[in-house]
C-alpha cells in the first residue's frame, strides 16, 4: 500500500527526493518575500525595543546608532520614579479604566446578544440598527459633549467618566460578535435540555455557555484591548495627570526641548506586549465581529 | 367584530413580547442612551450657545458659534487636508491591501507567522506607533533618518516633521501603515468567498492569471472593499494620535484635519461652544457616511431574516 503511494511522489521530484521541485522553490521563494513584508511591519516595534534599552546619552546622540552600546535594563526599572508623569498611577489607571469598561460592556452585552439572538419582536431591528450606528461612532467626535456632560455631573476627571465611554462605546461589537454566536446554536439543543428537567439557569450555564465562549472570549478580549489603547477621550476627560492611563502619560516624555525617549519606548514596550498577545487569541473571530456580518 | 379583536389581541401580544425584551436591553439602551445619545445632544445644544473659557453658560448664542467657526482663516485650508488626508489613505490602504491579501492567500511556509506578524500595529496603541516615527524621522538623533541616508535613498537627514507638507505626508504614510492590517484582513475574509471551482472554471475557458483577477476575482471582492473603505473613512477622519503626535507641535494649522482642529480649539483655545460646532458637522459626515454604509453594504439583512 505504502510503496503504492510513495512510487508517484519519487517520480514527482525527478527520481532526486534532495532536489526541490519547480514549484517547493517558488513556495519557499514566498516564504522570504514574506519574511520582508514582516520586517516592514515589525520595523517601528524594533526600533522601540532597541530605544528602550539604550542611555539617555545614547538615545540623543547625533548621528544615532542602530543598537545599543550597552543594555540598559534598567530603563525598565527607572521610568516607574521620573519627573515626567507617575508612571504607576498612569499603568493602575489603564488596568482599572480597561478592566471596569470591559465588565461593564460585557454586562450589558450579554443579555442583550442573548434576547436579541434567541426573540423576535418588534424592537429587535430598530435595536440592533442602533447598536451597528453605535458602533461606528467614536468617543472623538463626542469629546466636546460628553466634556460637558461630566462636568455637569461632576464625574469629569474620573476613572468612572473612562470607564462609562469605553463600555458605551465598545458595546455594540460585543454585542453583535455574542449575538451571532448565541445565534448559531440551534434553539432544539436548548429545549432540549428543559426537557431533560434543566431550569433555564441550568441550561444557560452548560449548555449555553460553552457553545458561545469563544464569541465571550472575543468580545472580553476585543474590549479590553480597545480600552486599554484609548487616547483621544482620555485626553480631554483626564486633565489630572495621576488620573491618565498608559497613551497619555506617554506624552509627557517628549519635550519641546528634552524627551525621554528611552523611557517612551520602554512604556510601549510593557503597553504594547500584553494587548499583541491577547490579539492574537482572537484574531480569526475578529473581521466578522468588526465588519458586522458584512464579510463572511 | 372578530377581526377587531384578533387585531387587538395580536396587538397585546406584540406590546407584552416588547415588555418582555425590555430587561435583557435595557443595560445596553441605558448605556448607549446616557453616554452616546445624549452627549450627541449636549453637544449640538452647546453649539448654541455662548460658553466662557471656563465653561460658564453665557446663555444663547443663536449661529454665533457657526459664524464664527466658518470665518477660520484656516477653515479652508483644514477642508481641503480633510479630504487629503481621508481619501488619500484609504486610497493608498486598499491597494496596498489588495496586493497583501492576495499574497498571504497563497500557501507557503511560515504563512502563519506572517499572519501574526501583520496584526501587531492594528493591536499596538496608534499613539505608541507613531511616537516611534516622530524619533525616527528626527533629523539629528532618528534612526529611520539615519537609514535613508545609509541605503542612498536621501542624501543627508530631512526634517520630515518640521515643516507643515512633509510633516502631513508623513502622517498619511503612517495611518496607511497602521490601517493596512485591518483592510488585508477584510480582503482576506472576501477572497475565502470566492469558490475554487469558478477560478478552476475560468482556468479551463484560457483566462490568464492577471484576467482571472480582474474579471472573476475582483468583482466578487466588491462587498469586502466596500466594507474595508467605509470603516477605514470613519477611522481615519476620526484618528487623532497620529497628526497629534508627528505634526502637533507644528505652529499653525497647515497640516490639521477637521478632527485635530477641533481638539486644540477645545485644549489651545478653551472654546468648547465652538469646537461644539466643529463637532457637529463632523458629526453628520459621519452620519452620512454610515448612511452610505447601511445602503451599499446592508448589514441589517441578516439580523432581519
Amino acid at each position: 500500500m505504502s510503496t503504492v503511494l510513495d512510487r508517484p511522489t519519487s517520480v514527482r521530484t525527478g527520481g532526486d527526493p534532495a532536489r526541490p521541485t519547480k514549484r517547493e522553490r517558488k513556495r519557499w521563494g514566498l516564504t522570504v518575500v514574506g519574511g520582508i513584508v514582516a520586517l516592514v511591519f515589525l520595523t517601528p516595534y524594533l526600533i522601540m525595543l532597541s530605544g528602550a534599552f539604550k542611555s539617555r546619552q545614547e538615545i540623543l546622540k547625533v548621528p544615532p546608532e542602530y543598537l545599543p552600546g550597552t543594555w540598559h535594563f534598567d530603563n525598565f526599572v527607572n521610568m516607574w520614579g521620573t519627573p515626567e508623569t507617575p508612571l504607576p498611577h498612569n499603568l493602575l489607571s489603564t488596568v482599572v479604566i480597561s478592566l471596569g469598561g470591559t465588565a461593564l460592556a460585557l454586562l450589558a452585552a450579554l443579555p442583550a446578544a442573548y434576547y436579541t439572538a434567541r426573540h423576535n419582536f418588534r424592537l429587535k431591528l430598530p435595536f440592533m440598527l442602533l447598536v451597528l450606528v453605535t458602533q461606528m461612532l467614536q468617543p472623538t467626535v463626542l469629546a466636546s459633549g460628553l466634556f460637558r456632560e461630566f462636568v455637569s455631573l461632576e464625574i469629569n476627571d474620573t476613572w468612572l467618566a473612562m470607564i462609562l465611554v469605553n463600555a458605551a462605546f465598545n458595546l455594540s461589537f460585543a454585542v453583535w460578535i455574542m449575538h451571532s454566536f448565541f445565534a448559531t446554536v440551534p434553539k432544539e439543543i436548548e429545549e432540549a435540555a428543559w426537557l431533560d428537567g434543566c431550569s433555564r439557569g441550568q441550561s444557560l450555564r452548560r449548555i449555553m455557555l460553552p457553545l458561545v465562549w469563544p464569541g465571550i472570549v472575543t468580545a472580553i478580549i476585543f474590549t479590553f484591548i480597545a480600552c486599554w489603547n484609548e487616547f483621544a477621550a482620555s485626553l480631554i476627560l483626564l486633565p489630572t495627570d495621576t488620573n491618565q492611563p498608559l497613551t497619555v502619560a506617554l506624552t509627557r516624555f517628549i519635550g519641546q526641548y528634552e524627551s525621554a525617549w528611552q523611557y517612551v519606548f520602554a512604556v510601549s514596550i510593557i503597553g504594547i506586549l500584553p494587548v499583541v498577545a491577547l490579539f492574537a487569541m482572537i484574531e480569526k473571530h475578529l473581521v466578522s465581529g468588526l465588519t458586522a456580518g458584512g464579510v463572511k | 367584530m372578530a377581526t377587531a379583536r384578533n387585531k387587538a389581541l395580536k396587538r397585546q401580544a406584540r406590546r407584552q413580547t416588547t415588555l418582555q425584551a425590555l430587561p435583557w436591553l435595557l443595560p445596553a439602551l441605558v448605556l448607549i442612551g446616557g453616554v452616546v445619545l445624549f452627549p450627541v445632544g449636549y453637544m449640538i445644544y452647546t453649539s448654541f450657545r455662548d460658553l466662557s473659557r471656563f465653561g460658564k453658560d453665557r446663555g444663547w448664542a443663536g449661529m454665533e458659534n457657526y459664524v464664527r467657526l466658518f470665518g477660520l482663516d484656516p477653515l479652508p485650508t483644514v477642508l481641503t487636508n480633510t479630504l487629503v488626508w481621508t481619501f488619500g489613505v484609504v486610497a493608498v490602504t486598499i491597494a496596498l491591501s489588495l496586493v497583501l491579501a492576495q499574497f498571504l492567500n497563497k500557501k507557503f511556509p511560515g504563512r502563519k507567522v506572517l499572519r501574526m506578524v501583520i496584526i501587531v500595529p492594528w493591536a499596538a496603541s496608534v499613539v505608541m506607533t507613531s511616537t516611534v516615527f516622530v524619533y525616527g524621522l528626527d533629523p539629528f538623533y532618528g534612526i529611520i533618518n539615519k537609514f535613508l541616508v545609509d541605503v542612498g535613498i536621501i542624501d543627508e537627514p530631512y526634517g520630515f516633521l518640521k515643516n507643515a507638507t512633509a510633516g502631513f505626508l508623513s502622517a498619511m504614510a503612517v495611518a496607511v501603515f497602521v490601517s493596512v492590517p485591518f483592510s488585508t484582513f477584510v480582503v482576506l475574509a472576501g477572497l475565502q468567498t470566492v469558490p475554487h471551482d469558478v477560478l478552476e472554471a475560468a482556468q479551463i475557458d484560457g483566462a490568464g492569471r492577471f484576467q482571472t483577477y480582474w474579471q472573476v476575482v475582483f468583482p466578487m471582492l466588491r462587498p469586502a472593499l466596500a466594507v474595508a473603505a467605509i470603516i477605514n473613512i470613519i477611522n481615519v477622519f476620526n484618528s487623532l494620535p497620529i497628526l497629534k503626535t508627528m505634526t502637533g507641535a507644528i505652529p499653525g494649522y497647515d497640516a490639521d484635519t477637521t478632527t485635530t482642529l477641533m481638539f486644540k480649539i477645545i485644549q489651545n483655545d478653551r472654546q468648547i461652544d465652538t469646537a461644539s460646532a466643529l463637532s457637529v458637522v463632523n458629526f453628520l459626515v459621519i452620519i452620512l457616511v454610515i448612511g452610505l454604509y447601511l445602503k451599499i453594504v446592508k448589514p441589517m439583512r441578516e439580523v432581519a431574516s
